[in-house]
């Protein structure tokens, strides 16, 4: 009964998602959806930052760097043209095995480029490769440190996709194809697919809440809200403290993985702001204002935020309202904006306390 | 490689690694009062610079750069009076976040009164071409003033903290808050004072540094981890060690300069942040039992 009850709200907001579709054709401003889709993806990221934050209890300053691994592979795979090696033996294999779409690109060129879905596994995979290899040293840390070894790797990344070549420097990558991964069903941003692409976007923000919700109401997120509470304490009654946040860092770098790849097929294209410093902190910023262990605030200031400046609404102060975001909850509302009473309630039984 | 060209490296990499031990420098002031670390410390270079720029057009050069530092240090003390102090019973972790956000607000702030482009200002003394050889290489007069200028804040702040009242009051609250506070010592006072020192040395440096390497509104974030990578190097709170580390991380940055793309100069600082967190937090020159309290 209790786990029915949890997803009342997915429901109420699956029902919201069609609302709002209704209310924009009403109204005529259908291509509001277009950055609502965006910021659907954006949110993804502040789905998964906000259990390693507000429920494992340890911050990230370089989630915009997984966001980043998740776009740049999908765009560098599904464009790096392998037509020119038609008559290698590997490449007729992965043919073969059907590893490889041929497609024209917008110029009418023949590409022979990996598959979106082999593509988008990879992504995945490559990430989780990444944040094992970053989290294994990096997650023992605390507090600040953390903080500045997460912001150290997110400047990597920035810097990589800067420098190299087969990122495409500062142009970034464009010319994505889109990804048809169910029938008629693609992620693709052109105009005749926006209102199927508003709900793929949200069906992929409700699935990965239903993960979200589903983890923080098991064992593990027992597991991780105690650690959140007291690490000692929890390590002492036999808390494996260590994997359980290793494990939350991973998932969180996959959620964020999950919408660069997405919202790269979508837009067609991924750029190296997409990795900067300032996104990450934008994702921490929304974490906090969403409540920080409460994942529908999270997820809803998730789309609401990125939205009014997909929309260019903070003009050129964008960076400069999510600082000052940041500073305003952290000094007067640490607990977040959107304090619903149930969540309340569980808030009170998880006092912050000092990570140094 | 020959000998002149070496020495060229060692000393531009001496000159970018004295700034680096300021700006750490600058990180244990603030470490050692309050157990923050300051985000924002690489902006206070960009404001003190960019309001020393200002300055020279009404101004001479040496009263403007004193008006930097000053107003830089009181915009450190308002720092602390306005977002730091008001926070209560706060985590650590919660002041840092505060500091982040304040680092993108004045990085912004800067953006908009100064513009993208990069400014600076003009050479202390000489002009941009005039050398002196030294070991057959040529070094600008203005590396000069950089390196004395950071020896003499080094030197006055060593003796700042060890032989004034002052000083002392600010060593007992890093030490013992608490019982400073029993002592006598207003330690709120001191929080307060600990921001202005570390604004005005970073203006300071910020002012020596910017006729070589001119000052940009987004200079900050890089100083500001190149700096945390050298205090951490020296282990937080070391000041000496601080020096001696940022000039190890200078010659380091110059001499990869010469192998690899200069685009992942910032890639070395990381690297090495990142090795010596994982290896050995508590800094180079510490003992083992107290890098047990930084790591689960």
């Amino acid at each position: 009964m209790m786990r029915v009850r949890v997803y009342y709200p997915v429901f109420a907001a699956a029902f919201l998602v069609v609302l709002l579709h209704l209310g924009l054709a009403a109204t005529d401003k259908t291509y509001y959806m277009t950055q609502i889709t965006m910021s659907a993806y954006y949110a993804l990221v502040v789905i998964g930052l906000c259990l390693l934050m507000g429920y494992a209890g340890q911050i990230s300053l370089g989630h915009a760097g997984f966001f980043a691994i998740g776009g740049y592979t999908i765009a560098v795979l599904t464009t790096y043209n392998l037509a020119g090696y038609r008559e290698n033996s590997v490449v007729g294999l992965l043919r073969s095995l059907g590893f490889l779409t041929q497609w024209q690109d917008l110029y009418g060129r023949d590409v022979l480029s990996f598959s979106p879905w082999l593509s988008f596994v990879a992504a995945v995979l490559l990430t989780i490769l990444i944040a094992l290899a970053i989290g294994l040293p990096v997650i023992r840390l605390k507090g600040h440190y953390l903080a500045m070894a997460t912001l150290g790797f997110g400047l990597i990344i920035y810097r990589i996709v800067l420098g190299a070549r087969l990122f495409g420097q500062a142009d970034g990558v464009s010319n994505v194809p889109a990804f048809q991964f169910l029938g008629n069903l693609q992620v693709n941003g052109r105009a005749p697919f926006r209102v199927q692409n508003y709900y793929i976007a949200w069906v992929a923000v409700l699935v990965a809440m239903v993960l979200a919700l589903n983890l923080i109401h098991s064992r593990v997120g027992r597991a991780l809200r105690s650690i959140h509470q007291s690490e000692e304490a929890a390590h002492s009654l036999g808390i494996d403290t260590y994997r359980y946040k290793l494990a939350t860092f991973v998932l969180s770098a996959v959620f964020a993985a999950v919408g660069g790849a997405l919202l790269t097929h979508y837009n067609g294209s991924i750029g190296p702001s997409e990795a900067t410093v300032m996104k990450s902190v934008r994702y921490v910023a929304i974490v906090a204002v969403g409540g920080m262990a409460n994942l529908w605030g999270a997820m809803v200031m998730g789309i609401l935020l990125n939205f009014l400046s997909l929309r260019g609404v903070f003009g050129s102060y964008d960076d400069a309202v999510f600082g000052a975001i940041l500073i305003g909850v952290m000094i007067f509302a640490p607990q977040g904006l959107l304090q619903v009473p149930r969540f309340a309630a569980l808030a009170s039984l998880l006092p912050r306390r000092s990570h140094d | 490689m020959d000998f002149a060209l070496i020495v060229q490296y060692a000393l531009s990499g001496i000159t970018v690694g004295s700034v680096y031990a300021i700006v750490a420098i600058g990180f244990n002031i603030i470490y050692c009062t309050t157990g923050i670390i300051n985000f924002a410390q690489g902006e206070f270079l960009v404001v003190g610079a960019m309001t020393a720029i200002s300055l020279t057009q009404v101004v001479p050069l040496p009263v403007a750069i004193l008006g930097a530092v000053l107003i830089t240090t009181v915009l450190g003390g308002l720092v602390e009076l306005v977002f730091i102090r008001q926070v209560r019973n706060a985590s650590v972790l919660r002041l840092v976040v505060i500091t982040i956000g304040l680092s993108i607000l004045i990085r912004e702030a800067v953006l908009h009164i100064w513009d993208e482009k990069p400014w600076s200002l003009p050479y202390f003394t000489g002009t941009a071409v005039s050398t002196v050889s030294i070991l057959g290489a040529h070094i600008s007069l203005q590396v000069l003033w950089v390196l004395g200028v950071s020896a003499v804040i080094v030197t006055a702040l060593t003796l700042f903290l060890r032989y004034t009242t002052t000083g002392q009051a600010m060593r007992a609250c890093a030490d013992d808050r608490m019982a400073a506070r029993l002592c006598g010592v207003n330690d709120r006072w001191m929080v307060t004072l600990s921001f202005m020192l570390s604004a005005g040395i970073g203006a300071l440096a910020g002012c020596v540094i910017s006729p070589i390497t001119q000052t940009q509104y987004d200079m900050g974030a890089p100083l500001a981890i190149k700096g945390f990578t050298v205090a951490i190097l020296g282990g937080l709170g070391n000041s000496m060690a601080a020096v001696a580390a940022g000039l190890f991380l200078g010659l380091l940055e110059a001499f990869v300069v010469s192998v690899l793309p200069a685009c992942y100069k910032e890639v070395v600082a990381i690297v090495v942040l990142l090795s010596i967190l994982v290896l050995r937090p508590s800094g180079l020159f510490a003992r083992r039992e107290t890098s047990a309290l930084r790591t689960a």
